[in-house]
């Protein structure tokens, strides 16, 4: 069974953006554009997080999902802002595989089961972002890091799986966006309190770290944001073919990214082979029409 | 040259949209529903689907799908009838998913929990859910069938919990092999006009694909070959 290395794209409105500590956050560029890169590139699934969902956010978000389900033949998660289960039927019915929800199954749990007795439990993830406490322990928090919950991780892992979640997405807030490694010690006590896939999220910003993610933090699915995008603008910049997208001038300048080089998708999963964590590459000779 | 044309059953389960675009993608004119006669007319049949076998069977009865399905799948046309997913396990005589179900019975066989194994020390996730290897069974082959051109290793898109075991009358109709842990099943199968996957080749990549392409080309010389078949009676 494979490692999956899965492409996180936050969406903000038609843009693709990236923050640290999932705020701040800037636009990168058309998110299809990278979605379609990626998927050529030999990513084994794509997540896209609309965190600031607004009404009409959402009927642009359900419009991505339509164009990216029609080009890109791997799974796709999409979180954010899901509340009711009709939520969930109509970005099903846009095309997404699986569903990611945080504020609504932490406001009411209940959602966890209706939803995996309705869609089956393989598409319901749940997605646990976490603030480390001074003592050690680790509180899940709500609205990209804004509204505590009071909830212990572990247990509300625990809890998420027994009501029927499929999988559980763990990002760590602190690590978010920095480049500083997954929290291994977060990953690794989830993956070894449930016996569903856990995805490790927030903090990859070099080749290692990603390893660490399957070795040390246990996971069983790793999901990359900055070490991707900024791999892809890197490449993207260099054969000129950025200009009329993105927030060009920032990029170019290079601010306030410096601890995170962009590494290509095909030299991660290079890495991983390296290390023997299996994964998935593509198959020589086929022309992915993207 | 017409378009063949897929009627994808929808009875409310699963990714019936991926199916959709995959089949668009490579060609085909595909249609999302539940009425009985556009799946009689349809070239093809694609049952998919995510979620319980007996929610599924018990909606598969209240849409008055069960005899259609069966008919359709068994005529004597013989028209292309592809599972996937839920939508193979539903083929099986009977499933053990929370209590004991009876399911179409187009393919002899039962389906059966992915047995929560030890291995390592470390126990198997399940649901299994990403990218594992299909491989020819001890005897076979992949010609002239939908993984045509494929060489055995690919790996393809798994999300399930339950696994569909081929047994007496059609033991040996297995078309690919896939080990999780300690376990190897029965990942895809062939039964004269009917294929079936445990995987998904629409969410699949390039690989995927192809699976798609190759049922594309059997459907439509199927189309040709009963076309003509009607030509000269």
């Amino acid at each position: 069974m494979s490692v999956r290395v899965i492409a996180r794209l936050d969406i903000k409105g038609p843009n693709l953006v990236k923050g640290i500590h999932l705020e701040g956050l800037r636009v990168l560029g058309k998110p299809e554009r990278f979605a379609r890169a990626y998927y050529a590139e030999g990513a084994d699934e794509l997540l896209y997080m609309d965190g600031v969902a607004s009404l009409y956010g959402r009927n642009s978000l359900l419009e991505m999902i339509r164009r990216t389900s029609q080009e890109i033949f791997i799974p796709l998660t999409v979180g954010g802002g899901l509340r009711t289960l009709e939520d969930i039927r109509e970005a099903l019915r846009a095309g997404a595989d699986k569903v990611s929800l945080n504020t609504a199954a932490v406001r009411n749990p209940q959602l966890i089961q209706e939803a995996a007795r309705r869609f089956g439990s393989s598409t319901i993830v749940v997605s646990i972002e976490a603030i480390r406490k001074g003592d050690g322990s680790y509180e899940a928090y709500t609205d990209n890091g804004r509204e505590r919950t009071g909830l212990d991780a572990f247990q509300w892992a625990v809890r998420a799986a027994e009501l029927g979640a499929g999988e559980i997405l763990v990002t760590s807030i602190d690590r978010e966006g920095t480049g500083r490694g997954f929290d291994l010690e977060l990953t690794r006590r989830i993956a070894e309190s449930v016996s569903i896939p856990v995805i490790a999220c927030g903090g990859a910003g070099k080749v290692e770290h990603v390893s660490e993610g399957v070795n040390e933090g246990r996971a069983d699915a790793v999901c990359l944001a900055s070490i991707l995008h900024y791999g892809l603008i890197g490449s993207l910049m260099e054969h000129g073919d950025f200009s009329s997208e993105g927030n060009v001038e920032f990029l170019r300048s290079g601010r306030g990214f410096s601890r995170i080089h962009g590494v290509p998708l095909p030299k991660i999963k290079e890495h991983l082979i390296k290390s023997d964590i299996p994964c998935r590459l593509t198959s020589r000779g086929e022309v992915i029409h993207a | 040259m017409r378009k063949p044309s897929v009627a994808i059953v929808d009875y409310g389960m699963g990714n019936l949209f991926s199916v959709k675009n995959a089949c668009e993608q490579v060609g085909m004119e595909a249609c999302v529903t539940s009425d009985a006669r556009e799946i009689r007319q349809a070239d093809a049949v694609i049952l998919p689907g995510v979620g319980a076998f007996g929610k599924a069977m018990e909606t598969l009865r209240q849409l008055g799908l069960v005899d259609l399905l069966k008919e359709v799948a068994d005529s004597g046309q013989g028209k292309p009838f592809v599972g996937i997913c839920l939508g193979m396990q539903l083929l099986m005589t009977k499933s053990f998913e929370f209590g004991e179900h009876e399911g179409l019975g187009l393919v002899e066989g039962v389906v059966q929990s992915l047995q929560v194994s030890v291995q390592g020390g470390l126990k198997l996730k399940v649901p299994q859910i990403g990218w594992n290897a299909i491989s020819l069974p001890t005897r076979g082959h992949w010609e002239d069938s939908p993984l045509d051109g494929l060489t055995g290793g690919e790996q393809m898109y798994f999300v399930h919990s339950f696994y569909v075991t081929p047994m007496g009358k059609d033991t040996g109709v297995d078309l690919s092999k896939t080990s999780y842990g300690p376990l190897q099943f029965c990942s895809s199968l062939r039964k004269g006009n009917i294929v079936a996957f445990q995987f998904h080749p629409e969410r699949s990549g390039p690989d995927g694909l192809r699976i798609y392409r190759n049922l594309a080309q059997w459907i439509q010389s199927d189309t040709m070959f009963n076309e003509q078949r009607v030509l000269n009676a």
